[in-house]
C-alpha cells in the first residue's frame, strides 16, 4: 500500500468524531481507503494516503468531514501563476 | 501548452457552428438525437455555455468555451431515447487513439442525454456517466452482453473524475438531467448507479431529496461494473480502490510528452544559434556540435522525466515526482556520461548533465497531474521545495557548460 502514498504530513483533510453517525459512505466514496470504521464511527486511518479529492466532504451528510480539496497537478499550479485568473487550470 | 486555448484543437470533428440560441432553442435541439453514424456525419448542434463552476473550483478552459460538435453514436432513436451497442467500431477505436495522443481531446464529446444499452426494460438497472466518448465507450465495452440504461452529464468533453473536481460532475447537472429526460416516468427502479469517482462532485443525499433517486456508488473501474450489479450493489474493498498500474501510466504518457517536446524544440531553435555564434570554431562546426549535444542531453532529460520517471514511478525510492526522477537521470547519465568522455571533456559533460537533470525533474514533477493519488497540498509543497533546486540545477549547468567552452 506504502507505493499511492504521496507526501507525508501535508493533507488537509480532517474528521469531527464526535459530529460522525457511523453512516459509512466515507469508506465508500474514497478511493483511497483513507476512513475505517471503529466503534461505529469512522476515523482516519491511512491519512497520507488522501488526495484531497472531497468525494468524502461533499457526501458527509452529517458536515463532519473538511478538507481543502483542490487537483494536485503542478501544471495547474503553474498555469494559475502565469494566468491573470486565480482558477487553477489543467490540461485534464 | 494548453489545448484550451488552441483556437486549432477545437476544429477538428466536423465543422464548428456558431449560433446564438436561446435556452428553449437549445432543449428543443437536445432532443433531437442522432440517428447517423460514423465519424463524418456528425450531427453539427451548439452546446450551452459552460456554467461557472462554483468558487474556488478549479476550471479549465476559457471562461466563454467555444461551441461543441457531439459525435453521433446512436444506432437508432425511439421515445427520445438513443439506443447504441456494446461493440465497438472501427471509428471509435481509432477516435480513442486520438483522444489518447491529444489530438480530440478536448472536444470528445457525446450529446448528454438518456441512451438504451441492449433492450432495457423498466427494471434494468441505471448508471450515469459523462459524456466524454472514451468514457462512454469503456462503459458500454464492459456491459456488453446487458440491458441497462445510461444517463449521460454534460461534462463538456471531460472524462467523470476530473468534471466531478471540477464540479460539471455534479449534483446540479445530476439533477437537472433526471429531470430533463423524465427518468422517473421512464423506469421503475429508484436507484442509480454512479460511478465512484463522480463522488467529489455529486452529493447523494442531495440527490435523493430531490429527485427521490438514491446513489448507489458504483465501483472505480468500468470493468467491474457487472460484477457490482450482479452482487446486487456490492463492491469489494478492491473495487473501491483507485490505483496506478503500469498500463495507465503508460497511456498517460503521450500527453504529457506532447508539450515537453514542444518546449524542447522552442529552446534548442533559439539556444542552438546563440551557442554557436558565442563559442569559436567556424559557424557551421559549432552549430552542429551544440545542437547535437543540447538535443541530446536535453532530450535524455524529457525521457527520463516525462517517459521513464512514470513507468518505473512505484519503484523509485523517495516521494515527490521530482525526487524519483533524480534516480533515474543517475541511471541514464552516468552511462551516458560514460560514452561520452572521450568525445567531450568532463566539465561540459558535467554542465550538460545538470541540465538534463533539472529538465528531468520539472518533467517529472508534472506528472503529478497524470497521477492518481497526488494532493493539491502535497504538489504544493513539492514544488515549493523542486522548482526552485530545478531552476539551479539547469542555469548552474548551463553555467558549467559556457565555463568549460570559454576555459578551452
Amino acid at each position: 500500500m506504502k507505493t499511492d502514498e504521496y507526501l507525508k504530513n501535508v493533507v488537509t483533510l480532517s474528521l469531527n468524531e464526535t459530529a460522525c453517525n457511523g453512516c459509512s459512505t466515507c469508506l465508500q466514496v474514497c478511493p483511497h481507503q483513507v476512513f475505517i470504521i471503529r466503534n461505529k464511527k469512522a476515523i482516519i486511518a491511512r491519512k497520507d494516503g488522501c488526495m484531497e479529492c472531497g468525494a468524502c466532504q461533499r457526501n458527509c451528510e452529517q458536515g463532519a468531514i473538511t478538507v481543502q480539496t483542490g487537483v494536485g497537478c503542478a501544471a495547474a499550479i503553474i498555469n494559475s501563476v502565469f494566468s491573470k485568473s486565480n482558477t487553477a487550470c489543467c490540461d485534464c | 501548452m494548453n489545448e484550451m486555448t488552441d483556437p486549432k484543437a477545437k476544429t477538428d470533428i466536423g465543422k464548428i457552428v456558431e449560433v446564438s440560441l436561446s435556452d428553449a432553442q437549445i432543449s428543443q435541439i437536445e432532443s433531437i438525437q442522432p440517428i447517423v453514424t460514423g465519424a463524418h456525419q456528425s450531427l453539427l448542434k451548439t452546446a450551452p455555455p459552460r456554467p461557472d463552476t462554483a468558487a474556488g473550483q478549479p476550471c479549465c478552459g476559457p471562461r466563454v468555451p467555444a461551441p461543441q460538435t457531439y459525435i453521433p453514436v446512436a444506432t437508432r432513436t425511439e421515445d427520445g431515447i438513443s439506443y447504441v451497442g456494446s461493440a465497438l467500431n472501427f471509428a471509435d477505436r481509432l477516435g480513442a487513439v486520438k483522444a489518447r495522443l491529444g489530438k480530440w481531446r478536448m472536444s470528445y464529446a457525446i450529446a448528454p442525454g438518456l441512451y438504451g444499452l441492449g433492450e432495457p426494460t423498466r427494471n434494468s438497472p441505471v448508471v450515469v456517466t459523462a459524456n466524454y466518448k472514451l468514457s462512454f465507450d469503456h462503459l458500454r465495452r464492459h456491459l456488453a452482453g446487458r440491458n441497462v440504461w445510461i444517463l449521460v452529464l454534460n461534462t463538456y468533453g471531460i472524462n467523470v473524475w476530473c468534471a466531478a473536481g471540477k464540479g460539471t460532475f455534479g449534483t446540479e447537472e445530476l439533477i437537472a438531467r433526471i429531470r430533463k429526460t423524465q427518468l422517473a416516468d421512464r423506469v421503475d427502479t429508484r436507484k442509480i448507479i454512479l460511478p465512484q469517482l463522480g463522488a467529489p462532485g455529486v452529493a447523494a443525499h442531495s440527490v435523493k431529496a430531490q429527485t427521490g433517486f438514491q446513489v448507489k456508488w458504483g465501483p472505480v473501474e468500468a470493468a467491474d461494473l457487472g460484477a457490482y450489479i450482479d452482487a446486487d450493489h456490492k463492491a469489494t474493498p478492491r473495487m473501491r480502490e483507485k490505483r496506478f498500474p503500469l498500463k495507465e501510466r503508460l497511456v498517460l504518457i503521450p500527453i504529457e510528452l506532447r508539450p515537453a517536446l514542444k518546449v524542447l524544440l522552442y529552446i534548442l531553435a533559439i539556444a542552438s544559434p546563440l551557442a554557436a555564434l558565442a563559442f569559436p570554431g567556424a559557424y557551421l562546426n559549432g552549430v552542429v556540435h551544440y545542437v547535437i549535444l543540447l538535443a541530446m542531453y536535453m532530450s535524455a532529460g524529457v525521457l527520463s522525466g516525462a517517459v521513464l520517471t512514470p513507468l518505473l514511478l512505484p519503484f523509485l525510492p523517495g516521494r515527490a515526482f521530482s525526487m524519483k526522477s533524480i534516480w533515474v537521470s543517475i541511471g541514464v547519465l552516468v552511462p551516458l556520461g560514460l560514452a561520452m568522455t572521450n568525445q567531450i571533456d568532463l566539465t561540459e559533460l558535467i554542465g550538460l548533465s545538470f541540465i538534463s537533470a533539472g529538465i528531468a525533474a520539472y518533467a517529472a514533477m508534472n506528472f503529478t497531474g497524470a497521477s492518481t493519488y497526488t494532493s493539491l497540498s502535497g504538489v504544493k509543497k513539492e514544488m515549493r521545495l523542486a522548482v526552485p533546486v530545478e531552476i539551479a540545477s539547469t542555469a548552474l549547468g548551463v553555467g558549467i557548460w559556457l565555463y568549460s567552452q570559454i576555459a578551452a
